[in-house]
């Protein structure tokens, strides 16, 4: 059969190559081939949208003439008739990387980072490379092209899939019986990004997706800067930039809301980027939505998880279960929303997956139409080919397939797929289609016998009453050769002439005896009617509930502001502890404070013996982030923690249970300029932007000490190895933005550079720095600078050695937010004492108690506590460090950190003394809505418990029914802290 | 005002020493009366009398008893009273600072080392040990880290001029790190970062089988050639030392036991025990008590209950196990923090005394140590301190007196010094 396909292609090849009029010929005479194909009584897909009954498609060198119900055959054409069969465009895949080179890997990771670029008359980082054109990469892989052909695919745009900035694409018709002049359709088909960095390449910057994001942003800034003729060198990546900015551009961002941050840096710099999906966007569809973009989405729909042993589907999140279960709703879901979406083969492990892909989300609720537009107009739109490709009209080339039927139906054979007028042949359409259900009678016995799989390539059940018999089956042209053995070894052999004039098998037989004999084979029902069963009993998936966020304890409804009055509290209003007092919530704001309030339409919970405070707020945290260091510079003042939020961390739950409502995000202390800050309210369903808090005042991260040196690991080549150059850096880059921006606020022209800009910002007072801080010495030291360019430090945070200098940070004005009690780790901690906050809060100092720590995190109400037992604060002192002086130390206390009228209500509603380690939230407001409750909290778990169960049984069901399952894993994302890289 | 009411309470006496200076022997009987004496064991008594003679505890009972004061009177009304708390499994003394090389002593290379032993390199005047004073932790299983089998460790008291004198048990147990049906992926080479089966878990569980079933055999003759490591693991066989074993699946606590026990080791003390809750059945059919990991910790799994580790000794003891709590993945500075870690618990409907249990008297059974440690009870030693309130929770665990073995030890630390130096320079003193 294989031989035969083969042999029928290169036929082909010869009938169809033709060469330019202006090639010379030597090998014969010049042979142009102008005759007409048409195809006669197809059902043709014009476009997804126009379907022509019994109509004839009209085709010359390779492009389609004519399409219609009435379409004037000239005399020179051959003519097909399709009677009873389809006729659709071919597919069209946007995002691919086929015939083009792949990257290798570069050679000795693991040795000290390599922070410079490695390239000449190229930009400065070596993950920006616009200038390569897929072209350049290009050779044209035939077995490849067969795989995507005989899965319906004409045409692909092929780009090299590495780097940052990642050059120009090229359209490839897969033309196997032309050459490159033929096929290449376009060979500057789109400009490619993404945020990921080159595996080739070794430099370091940027190293986290925030870095990527920033790095993208200035690289924009950077080619504006070029454009207007400012740079007399030649920066070949950035000319590329500039010639190319007129094609499509194409954004590989994949999932996790990393396609609303590609959207987000296209909103900046004018650009409309088509996105690469991850198959989550049914999970924020409405933000999905308001990108205006359009996705290609990958239908790689996750195998079930193995969980038949218990022990190991323990690992398995919900979260993980469920994306399991909804993914393949997911171009439903985009579809039902309006989203323009195309679909890409990319992720599939192999092409041969792409149909029963697309019939599950068909399945799903995808309609037939969408999933057509999604494979060949929506493409071809994507790629300002529409008027070349994706349809079947007049011009278009002649990329189309021909199939038994609906080509979106499980029992639809494709028999042909037409690239550019050239056929290619799939499965045999003349072939009878033998398959079906047939009583077989041999030898006197009667069998029941199924023939299934493809048209070409039957598979064959042979079945004594119940018994499976072991079977052979080979079908070419007009014969079909099948066998059988019975339990007992006996072997028959049957060979039958497949007749047109009959359903039935007839023919010769080889009894084990060696003799010969007839046998019959008595078709029962068609394939056809047995598959449309099939796929009627086939009950509608059971799709399970979506929750905000999409994970275990996620909402089932967004939370909202609620009229709560609270009776009878002991009210911690932040200078004061007022026994027996009500509090009333209203359109979450703090109305009103006093005893005996009557709130009418207000729902009123007792809180007889309980403690209400305000919202527990931590100055330094690292949870619910996708990032935390940009370790690639000494600087990185350019990037933004907002940049990389993920809402989906569930130790944002935790901390709501651990009555914190507001948190700062920080960057790390990988460098002593970090990034810059993200102060978020934990809005537990919010998606990244609903968590920001209002109207953020700007921080950024600043680190001293071991961290930026790095001391404590095998890292000797960046500058700062020693405190003494930890200065200089922030001399350097202060006095050059001090110089930039006396530039720019004079009205010269200068490049915009969004680190400089940041750091202008500090010296106008614009924004804050919190620094990660341990020895007074360095401590000292920062004020210093600060003072030498004149503005303050706002914050050192760990500030562990704050009480050996408390008094110079009084005289300074800035704050210490520190560990209640973290020693010993580092050389720069053995002087740090748990009596640190208390002795800077007796010499004036604001003072916190952080976290760093997701653990600690929801537990800070604790660790306020324990700056009573250490260094004696009183109580009010104590329980301030953890609300009202984090929130003045981020400008916030305006809004929160206290109990007063006015003010928002971030609550907490505590069983017992805050600072008491007895006591539980039971309640966690924000903005007067409730985040957390204990009642609910019990209920989530029972409903965890049942849900997850429920998916178990329906994964066990899916291996049971011959599914492919992966193992059981635990998708755990990595915890932060300062020092992570 | 109240710093300096603080400061000048504090400052009259204060040494500036590295350590504080071991005290000495008991020499006269201490009485302390009028406190709530928290026995260890369950029991509790609003108006106590306490007496200790030379170390050893000579009268715990009723204030209200009519019996004569021995010694040193101490009024402790209104104050709280308590046995010495223990820390399993921890490496203090055996690194001081964890990022300087230099400092770290916990972790030997190899990976079935039950010969490694802890006491000899235990650091009595280390910073970190000192700290642990001030807030009732007063002994520790002092153990090395790291391997499958990290070695053997000693129990010491906190109060000594050297190793052998802080010696309470030595040599007292071997620690097996059993390994564990999954793993992290090793992004570094390309996995995802999440967890995945380990194909070789059969394979390394086989290996510790081996190596026990060796160590047994080279046991049972008199061999020409000593193999440490083999001689290493005798006291597992008779009786005389304990397996602690760090486990936290469902199957590998299973595994583990079931392996030990044939192996023929007499005393097997779980560790970790994440998912031990799940087949408490079967721990109490083997007789196995459990370290339970501290509280302070987060959930493993993303879908697990917010508070899951808060109750997870509460889960155990109500299922009728001998329950203990350690910290052996935390810092060691960390250590500090156990009164707190059973504090924890009680918001989780845990009785406080049975609370305080987890980290005293229990401890003393887990650990072997109880026939000394862990309980005020007489014949016991003096092994206590005094607490301004409750032990158990932050604010109130102020301790003005401590004793080892009747001892009345410096509540001082090295931070304690730095907190009144910067505090009288301030207040210019």
């Amino acid at each position: 059969m294989k031989m035969k396909l083969f042999t029928l292609t290169l036929l082909w090849c010869g009938a169809t190559l033709f060469s330019q009029d202006y090639f010379p010929e030597n090998d014969g005479v010049k042979s142009k081939n102008n005759n007409y194909m048409a195809f006669t009584n197809a059902k043709i897909h014009m476009t997804p949208t126009q379907i022509i009954e019994k109509g004839t498609l009209l085709v010359q060198n390779g492009k389609v003439i004519q399409v219609g119900t009435s379409v004037a055959i000239p005399k020179n054409t051959i003519i097909e008739d399709l009677e009873g069969k389809s006729i659709y465009p071919s597919f069209i895949d946007v995002f691919s990387g086929f015939g083009v080179e792949k990257a290798k890997r570069a050679p000795g990771s693991g040795r000290s980072p390599q922070y410079e670029a490695t390239r000449e008359g190229f930009y400065w980082n070596d993950h920006i490379m616009p200038e390569n054109e897929a072209i350049a990469k290009f050779t044209y892989d035939d077995k490849k092209a067969e795989e995507l052909r005989k899965v319906g695919f004409g045409v692909v745009n092929s780009h090299f899939q590495d780097g940052i900035a990642r050059g120009t694409g090229v359209l490839i018709a897969l033309n196997g019986s032309g050459n490159d002049g033929d096929r290449i359709v376009e060979d500057q088909s789109g400009q490619y990004f993404s945020f990921t960095k080159s595996i080739a390449k070794r430099q370091s910057y940027p190293t986290s997706l925030m870095g990527a994001t920033a790095l993208l942003r200035q690289l924009h800034h950077d080619l504006d800067w070029y454009a207007k003729g400012n740079v007399t060198t030649k920066d070949r990546s950035l000319e590329a930039l500039l010639e190319n900015k007129d094609l499509p551009q194409i954004f590989a961002a994949g999932g996790n809301g990393n396609v609303l941050r590609a959207d987000k840096i296209g909103d900046q710099f004018g650009i409309q980027y088509a996105i690469l999906g991850g198959g989550d966007e049914y999970q924020h569809i409405e933000a999905i939505k308001n990108t205006n973009a359009t996705l290609i989405v990958p239908i790689n729909f996750p195998k079930a998880y193995d969980v038949s042993d218990p022990y190991t589907a323990e690992y398995v999140n919900l979260s993980d279960m469920r994306h399991w279960n909804l993914a393949p709703s997911n171009p439903k879901v985009l579809e039902d929303n309006g989203v323009p979406f195309s679909l890409t083969l990319h992720q599939l492990k192999s092409p041969n997956d792409f149909k029963d892909m697309l019939l599950k989300a068909i399945a799903h609720g995808l309609s037939k139409t969408k999933a057509l537009e999604a494979l060949t107009t929506v493409p071809a739109r994507i790629l300002g080919k529409s008027d070349h490709i994706g349809t079947l009209q007049p011009g278009r080339q002649a990329n189309f397939l021909i199939a038994s039927g609906d080509v979106f139906e499980k029992s639809t054979t494709l028999f042909e797929n037409w690239v550019q007028g050239t056929k290619n042949i799939i499965n045999a359409k003349d072939q009878k289609d033998i398959r079906g259900n047939y009583d077989l009678n041999v030898g006197g016995e009667t069998y029941t016998m199924v023939v299934s799989g493809t048209l070409g390539k039957p598979k064959l059940e042979i079945k004594k009453d119940t018994l499976a018999l072991s079977t052979k089956i080979e079908y070419s042209e007009d014969w079909v050769n099948f066998s059988f053995a019975t339990e007992t070894g006996d072997n028959y052999r049957m060979t039958s002439l497949v007749s047109n004039a009959s359903e039935n098998l007839k023919g010769k037989v080889v009894l084990p005896s060696g003799k010969e004999s007839s046998f019959t084979a008595k078709q029962t029902s068609s394939f056809e009617a047995s598959e449309n069963k099939k796929a009627e009993a086939q009950e509608a998936p059971k799709l399970v509930a979506l929750t905000y966020p999409n994970i275990g304890y996620g909402n089932t409804v967004k939370p909202q502001p609620e009229n709560i009055l609270f009776k009878n509290a002991t009210v911690w209003t932040g200078d004061a502890i007022l026994e027996n007092t009500d509090v009333w919530v209203k359109n979450g704001k703090i109305a009103k404070v006093g005893p005996d309030l009557r709130a009418s339409g207000a729902k009123t919970i007792d809180a007889t013996g309980k403690h209400l405070t305000a919202g527990v707020i931590d100055e330094h945290s690292h949870i619910g982030a996708l990032a935390i260091n940009e370790a690639g510079h000494n600087s990185t003042a350019e990037v933004k923690m907002q940049d990389v939020v993920d809402p989906k961390d569930i130790d944002l739950y935790r901390n709501l249970a651990g009555g914190v409502t507001t948190i700062q995000l920080l960057h790390g202390s990988a460098n002593p300029i970090g990034g810059q800050s993200a102060i978020l309210r934990l809005k537990w369903g919010e998606d990244a932007d609903g968590l920001l808090f209002p109207n953020m005042p700007k921080f950024i991260k600043f680190a001293l000490g071991e961290n930026v040196k790095q001391s404590n690991w095998q890292s000797f080549s960046r500058f700062p190895q020693t405190r003494m150059g930890v200065e200089q850096v922030f001399i350097d880059y202060f006095q050059r933005a001090k110089e930039y921006d006396e530039k720019k606020k004079s009205g010269q022209p200068y490049r915009y550079d969004e680190e400089m800009e940041t750091l202008a910002e500090i010296l106008n007072g614009e924004r804050y720095i919190s620094c990660h801080s341990y020895v007074q010495s360095e401590i000292n030291m920062l004020m210093k600078v600060a003072e030498q360019f004149d503005f303050k430090v706002n914050t050192f945070t760990h500030i562990l050695e704050g009480y050996k200098v408390a008094d110079k940070m009084a005289e300074h004005g800035v704050g210490g937010s520190t560990f209640s009690d973290w020693w010993a780790y580092k050389y720069e901690v053995k002087d740090a004492i748990p009596h640190n906050a208390a002795i800077m809060a007796s010499q004036g100092v604001t003072v916190a108690i952080n976290s760093d720590d997701a653990e600690m995190s929801r537990r800070l109400n604790q660790e306020a506590g324990k700056t009573i037992k250490y260094g004696g604060a009183s109580e009010i002192e104590a329980w301030k460090m953890v609300t009202l002086n984090p929130a003045k130390l981020l400008h916030i206390d305006d809004k929160v950190g206290s109990i007063a009228v006015g003010k928002d209500a971030d609550l907490v509603l505590w069983s017992d003394y805050p600072m008491s380690v007895y006591a539980k939230a039971e309640k966690t407001l924000i903005e007067g809505a409730v985040y957390f409750d204990l009642e609910t909290d019990k209920a989530q778990r029972e409903a965890i418990q049942k849900e997850r169960n429920e998916l178990i049984t329906m994964m066990l069901n899916e291996k049971a029914g011959g599914a492919k399952t992966q193992g059981p894993r635990q998708n755990k994302k990595a915890r932060f802290e300062c020092e992570t890289l | 005002m109240k710093y300096a009411i603080i400061t000048l309470f504090f400052f009259m006496g204060m040494q500036m020493n590295a350590q504080q200076t071991p005290a000495g022997k008991q020499s006269t009987p201490i009485t302390i009366e009028g406190a709530v004496a928290h026995l260890g064991n369950g029991e509790v008594i609003e108006n106590s009398l306490i007496m200790f003679a030379e170390g050893k505890l000579t009268y715990v009972g009723d204030a209200a008893t009519r019996i004569a004061r021995t010694g040193k009177v101490i009024d402790a009304k209104g104050k709280h009273v308590y046995p010495g708390f223990i820390a399993p499994g921890k490496s203090l003394g055996l690194v001081e600072v964890n990022a300087v090389r230099a400092s770290n002593d916990q972790d030997e290379i190899g990976d079935l080392i039950p010969h490694v032993r802890s006491l000899i390199a235990y650091n009595a005047e280390s910073q970190v040990v000192e700290s642990m004073r001030p807030n009732g932790v007063l002994l520790s299983q002092i153990t090395p880290q790291g391997g499958r089998i990290s070695g053997t460790s000693s129990i010491v008291q906190f109060d000594a001029w050297n190793w052998e004198d802080a010696a309470v048990k030595v040599d007292d147990g071997i620690h097996l790190n059993w390994p564990s049906t999954f793993r992290r992926g090793r992004w570094w080479l390309g996995e995802p970062r999440g967890y995945q089966p380990n194909k070789d878990y059969r394979q390394q569980v086989a290996k510790v089988k081996t190596f026990m079933n060796n160590a047994l055999a080279y046991g049972k003759a008199t061999p020409k050639v000593q193999n440490q490591p083999f001689a290493a693991m005798q006291g597992l066989f008779d009786g005389t030392q304990k397996l602690f074993v760090y486990a936290h699946g469902q199957k590998e606590i299973m595994d583990a036991i079931s392996s030990a026990k044939t192996a023929g080791v007499k005393h097997i003390v779980l560790v970790g025990g994440y998912h031990a809750h799940k087949i408490t059945a079967f721990l109490k059919e083997h007789d196995i008590p459990v370290l339970v990991r501290f509280t302070h910790s987060l959930p493993f799994f993303e879908d697990d209950d917010y508070d899951f580790t808060y109750k997870l000794p509460k889960l155990l003891m109500d299922a009728g196990l001998l329950v203990g709590i350690q910290n052996a993945d935390a810092s060691n500075f960390q250590t500090r923090n156990l009164p707190f870690y059973a504090g924890q618990t009680v918001a989780q409907g845990l009785d406080k005394e049975k609370a305080l249990q987890l980290i005293s008297g229990n401890n003393a059974k887990i650990l072997g140590i109880d026939a000394d440690y862990g309980t005020l009870e007489v014949g016991k030693s003096a092994t206590l301190f005094i607490s301004a309130g409750d032990a158990l929770d932050m604010r109130t665990n102020q301790l003005s007196k401590a004793f080892i073995d009747g001892r009345d030890l410096s509540l001082e630390t090295h931070q304690t010094e730095l907190w009144k130096r910067y505090m009288g320079k301030y207040q210019g003193k």
